[in-house]
């Protein structure tokens, strides 16, 4: 039960208060777009190409048109008409509302069909043909570089953000980003080695599947549009329709409720130009729900080849290093250049090593676009580096752990980049993760067709920099507080996270805070809700706000001769002779940053370390090359909780959904680029039946000294270290090395049939 | 082509005219503006439009709704919050809550049927429900807390 003026001596931070949203979730009340139906809507039903890569001959839509019901059906060229340039994207203006000219992957938008009757669009949509000259096509990251194939003619960079700006225009070329580093001397320190060794990793392409899948709806007059849609980042759709429109942002209102689940699909612009445009076209509103299986055709996470080269001492010092990443950003850029240059410096991983050198390439190819899922990168290239870093240490006969404590990069100690690590707790996760593993006690390694193993993994990551985040805090008449912010709770548990630290320092319980959903007519502008950023930069602007409500509040105090501990009421009472009134603070926080030079160094890379480590233990059936964990612990330095129960389920959370990616879910592909498994009952998701028996998770004791009350994000630290841990453990039961994901029964029996 | 059905939803008498193809999840949520039990992966497999029919779990994304001419058909809206949902919110067993609802109606049936479930019959039970947010292990800890007060009111 809420309580308006609820006043509390009561710490909010650190309490497991439980989600506000708790009982309008576990009732089926809480808010999605998915629920939403507005007077006179059309539904959306989209054509999709059924080519590769090809220019667009015909577009036949007569007999969709004829259909009984069907309002219209658009082409690209209908949304010309509106927008000459109806070209959109984060990094790139390179992805058509429907594609024009040219379609280049398998499932592309390419027509819509509108009607009040969803069924009749869908049926409709069906009797679309569409002809294409087909073009040569390129799926392959590797290929991508030097594949006669070229996706795009032009590139379009779009210059939105300040630490994408290096982005050029190009031609006659795949790699849309290419991001270098060189410190030190690589090539000589390489030379001087002891030991050189070097490996190539890959992953697969997956998807996010949000179970609510992507989702958009909008209403137009002559002169506003207002948008409801499933967002991770409203301020960016209202800067980008504007854009597109040639409107001023304040024509443009972006709302957005609950997500359900988002991972990063639900970024940037997705459905949000399409409907906008449907409903400026048809003075409709109009919506767009796409299904599961549409949403395959969508968003993804980037596939990735990973070469490691490491020179090594006699004494188990690394002291040279190179890494080569390719991309694979499908046909369209979405973030992927952000994930080539901000997870690419990052590549080397957590170690101390004086010489550097990282190629990181972003490419286009004739794959559904890949953009940011869980971890912008990050677990790809732990996968490679924890895998080298084992395969190393057991080459050397050094313990793992040995190894990588010989190596490790501490606090103090410069990055890659230049920067310095601060408040980064990577030996403690490393100590915290052997002692919960009981590394040094004799492990049962099973015998017959059961073969036991462990391993570990650690990660790390830099979070993006630099984003601004704006909130504010209203405290009305009664003493009640409401938080105004733009950050979107997709099951992270913000709402709840924000009211804490208003609640805190306006010494309220978290539970009587209200907080208000992203509208961008009332909220303040937020980069976004990604990265693990939202807790540090919206925290840090929601504490901001509540500082300056809460001086506000004293300053009236004094004004009115009230004692300092007077309620919050009596202020307004007195003020202005009756329950009247309000005090508005405002925050606003942007970390300092300083964009890398031409060798990729620089001394200010973000404003955060993201910490995570895992240690797995698990079976191999040697018959069947199934594996089982048994045992999955999660370490991770997530500053100090704001709330721990939450931040652990997080943690477990992303360790689970790392799982599924490491050990079943993959996108598969035909050699015409045809996805074959866009629907559950051919791509499997982590279920209960997949859960370890046992899951441990912990939060080192350490705080962000610059985050809210010493805190830092922690939605993706679960994720980095589960894929390598898992290898690692199967190469310590049965003494195969897996290189590529996901490690499927398939893919360990055949391993284990080479070594047989 | 349209036909009325007659059923009793969340225990009061209804009526809707239902086309053949529509299922149960389009006209709660059309006719009756129920979305408690929604349509995710559409092909029965995720359990987040599960809704009970004639005091069975079903699909409701599948099954068609002229099938509840007659049923008796019950919704996550159904009746006053229960131990179920306590303990689903004490142990903060949700995190984006859009498979909630189904995880809610599934445990209740999982008790109904087995007033101490082991985890191994928790986890059988609920296999045919998803949570991509992998909210997995309070979830359990939350089936076991219904048990617990269940057994205790």
């Amino acid at each position: 039960m809420k309580r308006a003026t609820q006043s509390t001596e009561t710490p909010q931070v650190g309490r497991s208060v439980p989600r506000l949203e708790s009982w309008l979730k576990v009732t089926g009340r809480a808010e999605y777009v998915h629920n939403l139906r507005l007077p006179g809507m059309l539904y959306g039903k989209i054509f999709r190409s059924s080519v590769a890569h090809g220019r667009i001959k015909r577009i036949d839509v007569a007999a969709a048109q004829a259909v009984g019901g069907v309002h219209r059906v658009f082409t690209g060229e209908d949304i010309r008409k509106l927008i000459p340039e109806p070209y959109y994207g984060p990094a790139f203006h390179d992805q058509p509302v429907l594609a024009l000219d040219k379609v280049r992957y398998v499932g592309e938008p390419v027509a819509v069909v509108l009607a009040a009757d969803p069924h009749v669009a869908e049926e409709a949509a069906h009797l679309i043909v569409a002809e294409y000259e087909e073009l040569p096509a390129v799926y392959d990251e590797v290929e991508a570089v030097s594949s006669k194939a070229i996706v795009h003619d032009v590139l379009k960079p779009a210059g939105t953000f300040p630490d994408l700006k290096h982005v050029k225009g190009r031609t006659n070329t795949n790699v849309a980003l290419d991001f270098h580093l060189r410190r030190g001397d690589a090539a000589a320190a390489m030379a001087k080695a002891e030991r050189v060794f070097e490996h190539r990793f890959r992953t697969q392409q997956v998807m996010h599947t949000p179970l609510e899948p992507l989702v958009s709806a909008a209403e137009s007059t002559e002169s506003s549009l207002t948008i409801h849609t499933a967002s991770q980042s409203p301020s960016f759709v209202r800067m980008e329709l504007a854009r597109l429109l040639g409107w001023p942002e304040n024509r443009v209102r972006v709302r957005v409720p609950f997500l359900g689940g988002g991972f990063g699909a639900k970024l940037y612009i997705k459905l949000e130009a399409l409907v906008a445009v449907l409903s400026l076209l048809t003075r409709r509103p109009v919506k767009i729900s796409l299904t599961m299986e549409e949403q395959f055709f969508t968003i993804t996470k980037h596939a990735s080849t990973f070469r490691i080269k490491s020179g090594v001492t006699r004494e188990g010092r690394i002291i040279a290093r190179e890494c080569e990443v390719w991309w694979n950003g499908g046909a369209y850029a979405d973030i992927g250049p952000r994930v080539t240059q901000k997870s690419g410096f990052t590549a080397p991983g957590p170690y101390d090593i004086d010489n550097v050198l990282i190629d990181s390439y972003a490419l286009y190819t004739n794959l559904p676009p890949a953009g940011a899922l869980r971890g912008f990168g990050i677990p790809q290239l732990v996968w490679a580096y924890e895998g080298h870093t084992d395969m190393m240490a057991r080459e050397l006969g050094i313990d793992p752990i040995e190894f990588r404590r010989r190596n490790l990069l501490r606090e103090g100690r410069p990055q890659a980049t230049g920067t310095v690590l601060r408040d980064a707790a990577v030996d403690k996760v490393l100590e915290r993760l052997e002692t919960l593993i009981d590394w040094k006690k004799p492990f049962d390694h099973g015998s017959g067709t059961l073969r036991r193993g462990r391993g570990i993994a650690i990660g790390f990551k830099a979070c993006v920099s630099p984003t601004t985040s704006l909130a504010a805090v209203n405290v009305n008449a009664d003493g009640s507080c409401i938080v105004y912010c733009s950050t979107a709770d997709m099951g992270q548990g913000s709402d709840t996270a924000m009211a804490q630290i208003a609640g805190e320092v306006l010494n309220m319980a978290a539970e009587s805070v209200t907080v208000v959903h992203s509208d961008t007519d009332v909220t303040p502008y937020d980069m976004a809700t990604l990265g693990s950023r939202s807790l540090f930069h919206m925290g840090n602007a929601v504490k901001l706000a509540a500082q300056d409500a809460k001086q506000k509040l004293a300053a009236l105090r004094e004004e009115l001769k009230l004692p300092p501990d007077s309620e919050v009421s009596e202020i307004f009472k007195k003020k202005y002779g009756m329950q009247a009134g309000n005090v508005v603070g405002t925050g606003s926080y942007l970390p300092s940053y300083k964009s890398p030079d031409q060798n990729g160094l620089t001394d200010n890379a973000t404003p955060f370390w993201m910490v995570g480590g895992t240690g797995v233990e698990l079976e191999v059936d040697t018959e069947t090359g199934r594996v089982r964990i048994t045992r999955l612990i999660n370490v991770g330095d997530v500053g100090t909780p704001i709330n721990p129960r939450i931040v652990e389920t997080q943690l477990s959370g992303a360790a689970i959904m790392q799982l599924g990616f490491t050990l079943f879910e993959k996108m598969q592909f035909d050699d015409r680029g045809q996805l074959r498994n866009a629907s559950f009952a051919e791509y499997k998701i982590p279920g209960l039946l997949d859960l370890p028996a046992e899951i441990l998770n912990e939060a080192v004791v350490a705080e962000q000294r610059s985050g809210p009350f010493g805190a830092k994000g922690v939605g993706e630290t679960g994720t980095f270290g589960v894929s390598p841990a898992i290898a690692n453990a199967i190469h310590d039961a049965v003494g195969v090395r897996l290189t590529s994901l996901p490690m499927n029964p398939e893919a360990v029996w055949e391993k284990l049939e080479e070594a047989r | 082509m349209r036909r009325e059905i007659r059923f009793r939803l969340n225990g009061e008498a209804v009526a809707a005219q239902v086309a053949p193809h529509e299922t149960l999840v389009e006209v709660l949520r059309e006719e009756f503006g129920l979305h408690g039990a929604r349509e995710s992966c559409g092909q029965g497999m995720c359990g987040c439009c599960t809704v009970l029919v004639n005091a069975r779990a079903v699909s409701g994304c599948l099954y068609l709704a002229s099938l509840c001419d007659n049923a008796d058909v019950r919704t996550i809206e159904d009746g006053e919050p229960d131990a179920v949902q306590q303990a689903f919110v004490d142990a903060g067993a949700l995190q984006c809550g859009f498979c909630t609802p189904g995880f809610v109606l599934m445990t209740r049936q999982l008790l109904d049927e087995n007033p101490e479930p082991s985890e191994d019959d928790i986890r059988h039970y609920l296999s045919g429900n998803l949570c991509r947010c992998a909210a997995y292990p309070q979830i359990i800890e939350a089936v076991k807390l219904a048990a617990e007060k269940r057994r205790k009111s």
